[in-house]
């Protein structure tokens, strides 16, 4: 049961779009307010007690209550008065327009011209509410994307082709070249990826669109296995296996901002303002990179081994010097 | 009994929507179904509340004096021109985007925001497309404690105070901002505005700030500044641009990050690369540097090799 602030906040854009709509269904309306059917007839109920002051009959909203509840089709009359809907609060600008901003970053060619006409004839339809801020409240910066490789993912999307892609993965220090069927464009934590089948790894895999070196559209159709799902991306990007290796690090004072960067399990305040973190890794050679690039201000707990292993490697790097 | 506050709310905003001038309290209360009937005390307090959540919802109800001229009578209205969303039409490919930037916001409260405007569009009759443009999915959430007040600051210009603990700081200090936006860098909130204390422009990130955020003084408090642009704000948030290059030694087919944004690379003896690295930052190229282990070699410049050098002493406890 909703209560009666959101209910006259529904009303109100309600009323015009079932005039806009006549003979809507009463499912399809319930689905479009994001209620159930059930609350969309308790909502006709309401109208069928409004109108003009005075309240006499003849003054008040007609709403076919029959219909809607036997035929689930809905008719209104006499509502002229509530023609259209009202305007757009600052909030509910601000957060549209953002939205249209960020998804703008991320299309290319037609479809980004056409958010880009979208985005300013709705900063004039909200008027003073988007005025106060320059038409921006917020911004969402999204890594960008070298042009050829945007254009060709987005034409790959739209007409359903497969891919080649000649892709870095850091984490490995290595490049790869597959061919990949791709399923859709994601956005998270301001970085773009393609999502696809990749054919090598005969898995689902998401694919940062800053790391693709080079695309190439090939001349077949992308297809999917009808099994193959799109990940479940609520949780972020990195959600880590419990089959990856759990190692813990000792993070020195000026390393204490990896706690805070990377996805951990735990962490646990250490002697001498140094913080101990658990933390999934699924390339061994990942986290031997991290510790290098610290500096010492991270130590390996556990593995065990791994910190001498790591120590020999430094030392190794070191002998190539003359000194 | 909600749905008869509902019909209530409803017909006031008809009344006074319709009316051709201010309509005074009490032509209200005969009018208006509900309001008759009870005592001139409820009658006040109801009316009260229900033009506080009429507002609430964005409904421009204005009060003035009925005829300026014979009686100081106050009444109230609404402005057909202020309370109507304006013409707007949209392409069918401009409508199309609609569908799509409604998915973007995973954070409850924006997100329920931008589906009521789009709401309102097609209530105006603008047909939204749900298949357009359905394979990209931008997504933008916000899980830092501070973000819905601060969000909300920002919306309605209204002043905050918060603890702010500086990064490698241990204590936090208590700060007071003009909230002039929030910008999303790499999945990590801040905000941007004006710091009262400091009389100048500051950025905090919003999961450094501890406890809550409070408001300070009236909404509409202050305005962002003319050609304040939050994308240029958040350049800050940036690593600078390269002015140096390095020299570089990398075995063949590693250091793929280096090679990839090397500004030449020339072949070297057997299995080695000379690579021409940009950079901004000595110390950062020489912590990269040093992740690859024997993989990369420094011929120069110095501050790099050193720094280089150093991490890899350190590490390797010589």
């Amino acid at each position: 049961m909703s209560n009666a602030r959101d209910q006259v906040q529904r009303l109100l854009a309600l009323v015009p779009y079932l005039r806009e709509n006549d003979g809507a269904r009463v499912d399809d309306v319930a689905k479009e307010f994001g209620v159930r059917p059930k609350q969309i007839l308790a909502d006709l109920k309401v109208l069928w007690f409004c109108g003009l002051p005075g309240a006499q009959m003849g003054d008040l909203i007609e709403i076919d209550i029959e219909s809607a509840e036997g035929e689930g089709v809905i008719h209104i009359n006499n509502a002229d008065y509530l023609a259209r809907p009202l305007r757009l609060a600052a909030d509910e600008a601000l957060a549209l327009l953002t939205a249209l901003r960020t998804l703008r970053e991320v299309t290319a060619g037609h479809d980004r011209d056409a958010v880009d006409r979208a985005i300013a004839k709705l900063e004039q339809a909200a008027g003073e509410a988007a005025a106060a801020h320059e038409g921006s409240a917020a911004h969402v910066h999204v890594e960008p994307t070298r042009p050829e490789i945007a254009e060709t993912v987005n034409r790959a999307l739209a007409g359903k082709r497969r891919l080649h892609l000649t892709y870095d993965v850091p984490s490995r220090d290595e490049t790869t070249e597959r061919d990949v069927d791709p399923m859709r464009l994601v956005v998270s934590d301001g970085r773009s990826y393609l999502e696809a089948w990749c054919r090598l790894a005969e898995d689902v895999r998401l694919f940062r669109l800053d790391r693709i070196a080079a695309v190439k559209l090939l001349d077949l159709p992308s297809e999917p296995p009808p099994d193959a799902t799109p990940r479940d991306l609520s949780n972020g990007m990195f959600q880590p296996s419990e089959r990856d290796l759990l190692a813990t690090i000792r993070l020195a004072p000026p390393a204490r901002w990896v706690a805070e960067y990377y996805p951990n399990e735990s962490v646990e305040e250490g002697p001498e303002g140094s913080l101990v973190v658990k933390l999934r890794v699924a390339d061994i050679a990942w986290l031997q990179r991290l510790v290098l690039r610290l500096g010492g201000a991270a130590t390996v707990l556990d593995p065990p081994d791994l910190s001498s292993q790591i120590a020999e490697t430094a030392r190794e790097a070191l002998s190539a010097y003359d000194l | 009994m909600s749905a008869r506050k509902s019909e209530r709310l409803l017909n006031v905003v008809i009344c006074l929507l319709v009316a051709r001038t201010y309509v005074t309290k009490e032509r209200i209360r005969e009018v208006v179904e509900g309001y008759a009937g009870q005592t001139d005390d409820a009658f006040e307090k109801m009316f009260e509340r229900d033009k506080d959540e009429l507002r609430d919802l964005g409904i421009p109800i204005e009060m003035g004096t009925i005829d300026k001229f014979f009686s100081d009578d106050v009444g109230y209205r609404i402005r057909r021109d202020v309370f109507e969303l304006p013409e707007v039409h949209l392409e069918p490919d401009e409508a199309a985007v609609l569908g799509v930037a409604a998915r973007v916001w995973q954070h409850a409260g924006l997100s329920e925001a931008t589906t009521s405007a789009v709401l309102k569009l097609k209530a105006a009759g603008i047909q939204t497309d749900q298949s357009a443009l359905s394979a990209i999915e931008p997504h933008v959430g916000a899980s830092e404690p501070a973000f819905d007040t601060v969000w909300s600051a920002v919306v309605s210009r209204t002043a905050v105070r918060f603890q702010f603990l500086r990064s490698g700081a241990t204590e936090s200090m208590t700060r007071t901002l003009e909230p002039w936006g929030i910008v999303s860098w790499h999945g990590r909130w801040y905000v941007v505005g004006r710091d009262r204390d400091r009389e100048a422009t500051r950025m905090f990130r919003l999961s450094r700030i501890g406890g809550d955020v409070k408001t300070v003084g009236d909404a509409g408090a202050f305005t962002v500044p003319e050609g304040t642009d939050l994308r240029s704000l958040v350049s800050e948030l940036a690593p600078p641009r390269p002015t140096s290059e390095a020299k570089v030694r990398a075995r063949t087919g590693s250091c793929v990050s280096l090679r990839r944004r090397a500004n030449a690379i020339e072949p070297y003896e057997e299995g080695w690369d000379l690579l021409h690295v940009p950079y901004a930052d000595s110390a950062v190229l020489a912590e990269e540097i040093a992740s690859y282990g024997p993989d990369a070699v420094v011929e120069g410049p110095g501050d790099v090799l050193d720094g280089v050098l150093w991490r890899l002493r350190t590490v390797a406890g010589v």
